[in-house]
């Protein structure tokens, strides 16, 4: 237990500190939150941390300051494991929260039970992005192994979208295969073989296929879709909708190791208001999935397609599907390895 | 066994000295060592005997060399122009060459694969002849190219400064052409900076990840560099195996280093001080 008390000890220092550059010398130490974040949420939780403020002050408590940090989510992991102050983490896939607690002591084995839905409060799903008018046909992903189609999706060992990406293949392939696996596992050597690019990060696959023109399809986030939509414009992409995909699930945690008294109030407050229906309604806007919709603008909560999605636990969660599919001679190994 | 220098500030000097690479290199490459010792010729082996690894390897030491033998005839040429010709915007070319310096690796890059994709401005062109520049090795040779280069032009751009003309003039009136002035007198007189540079360049091609990895295609087997490949053992939270191939590159690059250093203490004693 030393470690965890040592870390306790260290964070009042760091938020004073945080506290004191921010805003001139407050009479008394105001509270700060670190929330290490992935790429995607940029947008997301800017808005909400100003969201969470106003509710937070309107509850007669005093305003906290909290820092953004974003990153390939399992950078973001590594960075907590190895001491970066975070109080709250909010990544792209169960097994970097894991990973933390299974490296380090400043989360707990079982944070994903402390928070409805697994801890997800918004949820995601993987689509295709294609060019415009969809000169290549794609409709589904068996369309994807195609003779001269080229797929940008971006390493699975470095992108947690990634992962989402290739869990989502591989559901299709044993849904359309009747479970085969060595069917499968035929299905997603042949798909990586059409990737002509492997980028490091789900934003530079992005830029590779938007800005640089490379591939007909894109895997990507379905909030990062839209986004791509309303950013660059709706006349240059179109979204196809695959009859199967995954439910993506970005869990939220906090990391108790480094939280004292004050700031693990307002860091469990911080994080149950990400379910509140203004909340939620928020998390709909920015083209995430959300549980409740009943604050919720009609266009924003009528935007996402039905679709077959698979579940992590069909791959028996995080803690088995990573070490068997991403590990060290996994199944994504094997694909490269011939 | 050290002889009392009449210099002042020898200690002084020498503790700073000893401080600093301690610090800054020793205790770095130390713990990489240390763990490698700790894992043991087996295991260390085990990590590095797949196909992957073995061809980001050769991948990483292969672009460098290309790249760096390129800059080695380029990087001459160009310090020559820049010494021995006066021609307006002479001092921007030379203030430009530095650049590379200064830039982020990862700017250029960005700006290599924007101007070499398929939709870039050079790529555009490069295309109806069939080639692709970026996400091939080309890409990465263009990179290596392009963070290498001043480093062969700064160690060489001195000691064609100082090379006195008398030298050339007596070999042309002992009746030497141009070319045999060139091969026999200029060239044997900047071997020893070429190869300085030549070392200096490739050390830094090998090591180069910011630039490299946005325009390689980064496919396992083809496209990936080997500290592409550490980073992606990280990411898997496999030290061990990242150790591993950074002792490998650590191994290899000292041994090339080596060699260079001996061809040049061979050269000196063949051709004299300059």
């Amino acid at each position: 237990m030393t470690p965890f008390i040592l870390r306790h000890g260290r964070a009042p220092l760091l938020a004073a500190l945080l506290a004191g550059t921010s805003l001139g010398t407050p009479a008394h130490a105001e509270t700060t939150l670190l929330n290490v974040s992935y790429d995607p949420t940029r947008e997301f939780y800017r808005a909400y941390n100003d969201l969470f403020n106003d509710w937070w002050t309107a509850q007669g408590n005093e305003p906290v300051t909290i820092e953004q940090s974003h990153g390939g989510s399992g950078a973001q992991a590594r960075a907590v494991i190895d001491g970066l102050e975070a109080q709250v983490v909010t990544l792209a896939l169960a097994s970097d929260i894991d990973a933390i607690a299974g490296n380090s002591d400043v989360v707990p084995e079982d944070w994903q039970k402390t928070l409805p839905h697994n801890s997800a409060p918004y949820t995601s799903t993987i689509v295709f992005l294609v060019r415009e008018g969809n000169p290549k046909g794609i409709k589904d992903w068996g369309d994807l192994v195609g003779d001269g189609v080229q797929v940008i999706t971006p390493n699975p060992k470095t992108s947690g979208g990634a992962r989402w990406n290739f869990l989502a293949a591989w559901g299709w392939a044993l849904k359309t295969m009747d479970g085969d696996e060595d069917a499968a596992l035929d299905f997603t050597r042949k798909l990586y073989a059409n990737v002509p690019v492997l980028d490091t990060g789900a934003r530079g696959a992005t830029t590779t296929f938007a800005q640089r023109g490379v591939g007909d399809v894109l895997l990507a986030w379905e909030n990062e879709a839209f986004l791509a939509l309303a950013e660059i414009g709706e006349d240059k992409f179109d979204i196809v909708v695959p009859s199967v995909s995954i439910l993506a699930e970005p869990p939220v945690a906090l990391v108790e190791g480094n939280l004292d008294d004050e700031q693990r109030r307002v860091a469990t407050a911080y994080l149950e208001h990400l379910y509140s229906p203004e909340a939620q309604a928020l998390a709909l806007a920015n083209y995430y999935r959300a549980w409740d919709t009943s604050k919720a603008a009609p266009e924003d909560a009528d935007r996402f397609p039905e679709l077959d999605l698979v579940i992590i636990e069909e791959f028996g969660g995080w803690a088995e599907a990573q070490p068997r599919f991403f590990g060290d001679g996994g199944i994504f190994d094997q694909i490269y390895s011939e | 066994m050290i002889r009392p220098s009449p210099l002042p500030g020898f200690g002084l000097g020498m503790g700073i000295l000893l401080m600093a690479l301690t610090l800054v290199v020793l205790l770095p490459l130390g713990t990489l060592i240390g763990r490698g010792v700790l894992m043991g010729p087996v295991e260390l082996w085990q990590h590095l005997g797949s196909k992957r690894v073995a061809s980001a390897l050769v991948l990483s030491f292969r672009s460098a060399l290309v790249a760096s033998a390129f800059n080695l005839v380029f990087g001459l040429l160009l310090a020559w122009v820049l010494t021995r010709y006066r021609f307006p915007g002479r001092r921007l070319v030379d203030a430009a060459l530095d650049l590379p310096f200064a830039l982020p690796t990862a700017v250029a890059g960005i700006a290599l694969t924007a101007l070499y994709a398929p939709n870039g401005t050079f790529g555009k062109l490069l295309e109806p002849l069939g080639l692709q520049v970026a996400y091939t090795e080309a890409g990465i040779w263009l990179a290596l190219v392009f963070v290498g280069l001043p480093f062969v032009v700064r160690t060489v751009q001195p000691v064609i400064e100082e090379i006195d003309p008398e030298w050339e003039e007596a070999s042309a009136t002992l009746g030497a052409s141009r070319l045999r002035t060139m091969v026999r007198v200029v060239l044997p007189m900047l071997t020893p900076a070429l190869l300085t540079g030549f070392a200096l360049a490739l050390a830094r091609s090998v090591g180069e990840y910011g630039s490299v990895i946005f325009i390689a295609g980064n496919l396992p087997n083809v496209t990936e560099i080997a500290p592409l490949l550490i980073v992606i053992r990280l990411e898997e939270y496999n030290y061990d195996a990242a150790t591993a191939i950074g002792l490998a590159m650590l191994g290899i690059s000292f041994a090339m280093l080596l060699l260079i250093n001996l061809f040049q203490v061979w050269g000196r004693r063949r051709v004299g001080h300059v």
